[in-house]
């Protein structure tokens, strides 16, 4: 497979229409309205009718006011349904775009008896056509579309740009906003303005629907990725200018893998953002579902391991002992069978623990992590029972849990003036 | 600017809904072109069978989306409906694409809607799953899985209409509605599920409504609320996948949502809501497909949705419980009724000011001292001459004042009843608020003042049974504070 110069149009257009949606769509996810992509571009279609309508021409710049206008439109009359009607948000915005979709229909239907063309491209847009339609820019043949979204990316870079620190304050907190002096209606209106133009802008590129994918999706991944909003801006452009280009690949390359020709590049763009958003929703370091998982995984077997270690030491305290079978430590320490072996081979494999004749024991390494381990347990025992005045025969659980908080053990003994027993009459080590 | 392309979308809304609406006018009978007084009838009566199916397919569908919508609309997940929808399409379009290679039709119905169902389910579950396990919220799960899901459908349709075998026309049918493809089976299916989704409503209906209303309350009862919510959302995808036919994929969100909030306008009980809310969808739907069946070029889809809005609009503006007149009304009524009581009480405080002893003026010591002049109650309140001429008239036509004299005003024996009765309230409230509430006495008249129009019966009950020393009923206590009733053109001051 090989790109063409017509592909990598194509692509450009892609990447441009992704980088304007994604740029606006932050504040749309940080706002709780990522629905109102949706909405408004669903919206659109009875403003390029009434357009069409009125003008009697397919005038561009007509077209593209009256889809403009009717975005804006939606916002304000989902408000309106909101706050006079009184009905639930959601609902509201579902009751506008709907009747404003369905308006589209019929006045188009009305419009015009039959244009035959590609009936596709409401939908899925026509990005694979965008190279065919040139326009001349300082004596440049380039792609309608490329010098449209290129225009409309500078406007939201541009009024994102001036206005950045007032769309921060009022996304996270619009009180706060009005208070500092920021006409928090303004922007949002402002914001829903930016939307609707650069939804009537990708509407060729990606189609109506797959527009919210743009807005929506890129900026979904990057705040599971990031907690900064400057750095959200930058990684959901990163992500939509990528799932653009593998977009597109993926529309040539995998339906060839299955035997079947190439399919349309909006929807496999869409595809490719939902697939990295899928990997930051398994995968993200802080947030992803797979990184929490992990990480329990591993405080679990931590735990586990370290509660072998204070079994084992506790063990050597009672006369003739000191090693213990795996029925036992599983018995002392509830640890399911896989989790505890694991546990066992990793502090067999660390010189941690030895095995002799289906016994463990301690190594001189092992018990000095496993004294400071009890060390720890006990003090916690006799901080609980004596500063927050829990019964000596309660403190046991609270205290198997806080033994592990790594760190503490120190402050704590200094403040309970270095004990020597605990609660329970328990020696407790010193620290060497 | 965006010339060409703009163009061409709307050119190809035109093309792909013009041919929606040809083949989506269901009635169009030979005999009936749809023009005539006769076609007319002839739709609205159902007498030709294809409409007779269509209609009455259509409006089984509206009304079971228009019960199971009250539960998604009171759960706060109205948009549920939108996104599943937009999730059904590459179930659609994988189950064609499997059925193809695997020799079949791919037109079967039955086939297609499995499809549908499979991936609608998944995509509930993506979005369910994106709520409780990421940071992400509820709208911006919602916006990923509808356009993700969507874009693979519009991916896989892309193949499937490069595909050497199978004709794929019919899939588009889904993403905008075409009743007329409808056939008597189809409208069978449709009806059928749709009564069905109503019977599980009608049996599930006390569960449904405490999991709707408080679903933490009902998990402490013991009810099986996450199992509840998974028969919602299956109702749901239910009458979404069935519908997808009716009215299309990107429509079927109106039937979901439309009916109950229209409902919500008009009652606060349940029960009639969902009632109010199965009827709009349903007739709604009926209509929007014969009207749709009745002139050419009307889009069924499009119309049912129209004639649900239409309803909707109507609802918000007229609904008796939650609608905008009535409560504007309701708002006015108050406000009328508030300013007649001030002016009761003025009068009776111009009455109490000349009769110098007793506690409460008499029916015949009001008759007899000098008449309050307009200028007096005028100075009173912050009413304009107007406002006042106005209450005054009215007060006078419920017979509770009669002019005197050039200028004067005085209460009739019914007028003193009510205003000794709002003078009690008054000052009543006033003693309460010094005495328990600790509030100044030189401060208790503005407070009272807004609560006195207000205090039921048992509320002043409570008050007489808490404050020692009120007079018996009937009796106006003195006030706690002293009055100044205002001198004729003097300014008042009310201390």
């Amino acid at each position: 497979m090989y790109l063409t110069a017509l592909d990598m149009w194509i692509i450009l257009a892609g990447v441009l229409c992704a980088a304007a949606c994604a740029l606006l769509g932050n504040f749309l996810v940080l706002r709780k309205m990522s629905m109102m992509g949706d909405a408004i571009s669903h919206a659109v279609l009875p403003g390029l009718a009434l357009a069409f309508l009125l003008t009697e021409s397919r005038s561009s710049i007509a077209m593209f006011i009256g889809a403009a206008a009717v975005g804006v439109l939606t916002a304000l009359f989902t408000q309106w349904v909101h706050s006079h009607g009184k009905v639930d948000e959601g609902a509201s915005m579902g009751v506008v775009f709907t009747a404003l979709f369905a308006l589209g229909l019929i006045l188009i239907v009305q419009a015009a008896d039959h244009v035959d063309l590609d009936p596709g491209c409401v939908l899925y847009g026509a990005i694979e056509l965008t190279p065919l339609d040139t326009v001349r820019v300082f004596g440049w043949r380039i792609p309608r579309a490329v010098a449209v979204l290129s225009v409309v990316l500078a406007i939201d870079a541009a009024a994102l740009m001036a206005l950045y620190k007032e769309l921060q304050i009022s996304s996270f907190d619009p009180n706060l906003a009005t208070t500092v002096g920021i006409n928090a209606r303004f922007m949002h209106y402002l914001l829903m303005t930016l939307v609707a133009i650069t939804t009537v802008a990708s509407f060729e590129a990606v189609g109506s629907i797959l527009v919210v994918a743009m807005l929506i999706v890129p900026p979904a991944a990057a705040h599971l990725l990031t907690d900064r909003l400057g750095a959200m801006i930058l990684v959901s452009m990163v992500l939509g200018v990528a799932s653009a280009v593998l977009g597109h690949i993926g529309a040539i390359w995998v339906p060839s893998l299955f035997g079947f020709g190439s399919t349309t590049t909006a929807g496999m763009m869409a595809v490719a953002c939902g697939a990295l958003f899928g990997l930051a929703v398994l995968f993200s370091p802080r947030h992803g579902v797979v990184s929490k998982v992990l990480y329990q995984a591993m405080l679990g077997l931590r735990i586990i391991r370290e509660d072998v270690l204070g079994m084992l030491v506790r063990a050597e305290e009672r006369p003739g002992q000191g090693a213990l079978s795996a029925a036992d430590l599983r018995r002392a320490t509830l640890a399911a069978p896989i989790p505890l072996e694991l546990a066992l081979l990793r502090l067999r494999a660390t010189g941690r623990v030895v095995r002799e004749g289906g016994r463990y024991r301690l190594t001189d390494l092992g018990r000095g992590e496993a004294r400071s381990l009890v060390r720890s347990h006990r003090l916690w025992e006799t901080f609980l029972s004596r500063n927050l005045g829990l019964a000596a025969d309660h403190v046991h659980p609270s205290a198997d849990r806080l033994e592990h908080v790594a760190g503490l053990a120190d402050e704590v003994d200094v403040s309970l003036n270095r004990p020597a027993a605990d609660p329970h009459h328990k020696h407790i080590p010193r620290q060497e | 600017m965006t010339g060409k392309g703009l163009a061409q979308i709307v050119a190809a809304a035109l093309a792909l809904s013009a041919s929606a609406a040809q083949a989506a006018s269901p009635a169009q009978a030979p005999g009936a072109s749809g023009s005539g007084w006769g076609g007319v009838v002839r739709v609205l009566t159902l007498q030709d069978y294809n409409t007779r199916v269509v209609v009455l397919g259509t409006g089984l569908l509206g009304l079971a989306a228009g019960i199971v919508g009250t539960f998604l609309l009171l759960r706060k997940r109205a948009l549920l409906g939108d996104a599943l929808s937009h999730a059904t399409l590459p179930g659609i379009a994988l189950a064609f694409l499997l059925a193809v290679l695997a020799g079949a039709s791919g037109k079967s119905l039955g086939i297609l809607l499995a499809g549908a169902v499979t991936t609608g389910v998944l995509g509930v579950g993506t979005i369910l799953f994106l709520r409780h396990y990421t940071r992400l919220k509820e709208d911006t799960a919602l916006g990923v899985v509808l356009s993700v899901f969507f874009g693979a459908g519009v991916a896989l349709l892309g193949v499937v209409q490069k595909m050497q075998t199978g004709h794929a026309a019919g899939l588009e049918s889904f993403i905008y509605g075409k009743t007329a493809s409808m056939i008597s089976s189809d409208a069978l299916l449709i009806g059928v599920s749709g009564l069905l989704a109503t019977l599980v409503c009608v049996l599930l209906y006390k569960e449904f409504k405490i999991v709707c209303f408080d679903a933490g309350f009902a998990g402490s009862q013991g009810w099986p609320v996450i199992a509840l919510d998974i028969v919602m959302m299956v109702l749901v995808v239910a009458v979404t996948v069935i519908g997808l036919q009716a009215v299309g994929l990107i429509l079927v969100i109106a039937l979901l949502v439309v009916p109950p909030a229209a409902a919500r306008f008009w009652t606060d009980r349940m029960h009639w809501m969902i009632v109010t809310a199965g009827l709009v969808g349903g007739a709604g739907a009926m209509l929007g497909a014969a009207v749709s069946a009745l002139a050419p070029r009307l889009p069924s889809g499009a119309m049912i949705v129209m004639t649900v809005t239409a309803v909707f609009l109507a609802s918000m503006c007229l609904g008796t419980r939650r609608g905008i007149l009535p409560r504007w009304l309701a708002q006015r009524r108050l406000a009328r009724r508030i300013a007649r009581q001030n002016l009761l009480r003025a009068l009776y405080e111009w009455s109490e000011e000349h009769v110098p002893s007793g506690p409460s003026v008499t029916a015949s010591e009001a008759a007899r001292h000098p008449p309050m002049p307009t200028d007096a109650l005028l100075a009173e309140r912050s009413w304009s001459p107007m406002q006042l001429r106005q209450q005054l008239r009215a007060a006078q036509r419920e017979g509770c004042v009669v002019p005197e004299g050039e200028n004067g005003w005085r209460l009739t024996p019914q007028g003193l009843g009510e205003a000794q009765r709002l003078v009690r309230n008054h000052r009543l409230w006033e003693t309460f608020l010094i005495h328990f509430a600790d509030v100044a006495p030189s401060h208790v008249d503005r407070d009272a003042d807004a609560i006195e129009h207000v205090l039921s019966p048992e509320m002043i009950r409570q008050l007489e049974d808490l404050l020692d020393a009120v007079p018996r009923a009937g009796q106006v206590p003195d006030s706690p504070h002293p009055v100044a009733v205002s001198r004729a053109g003097s300014a008042r001051g009310r201390t």
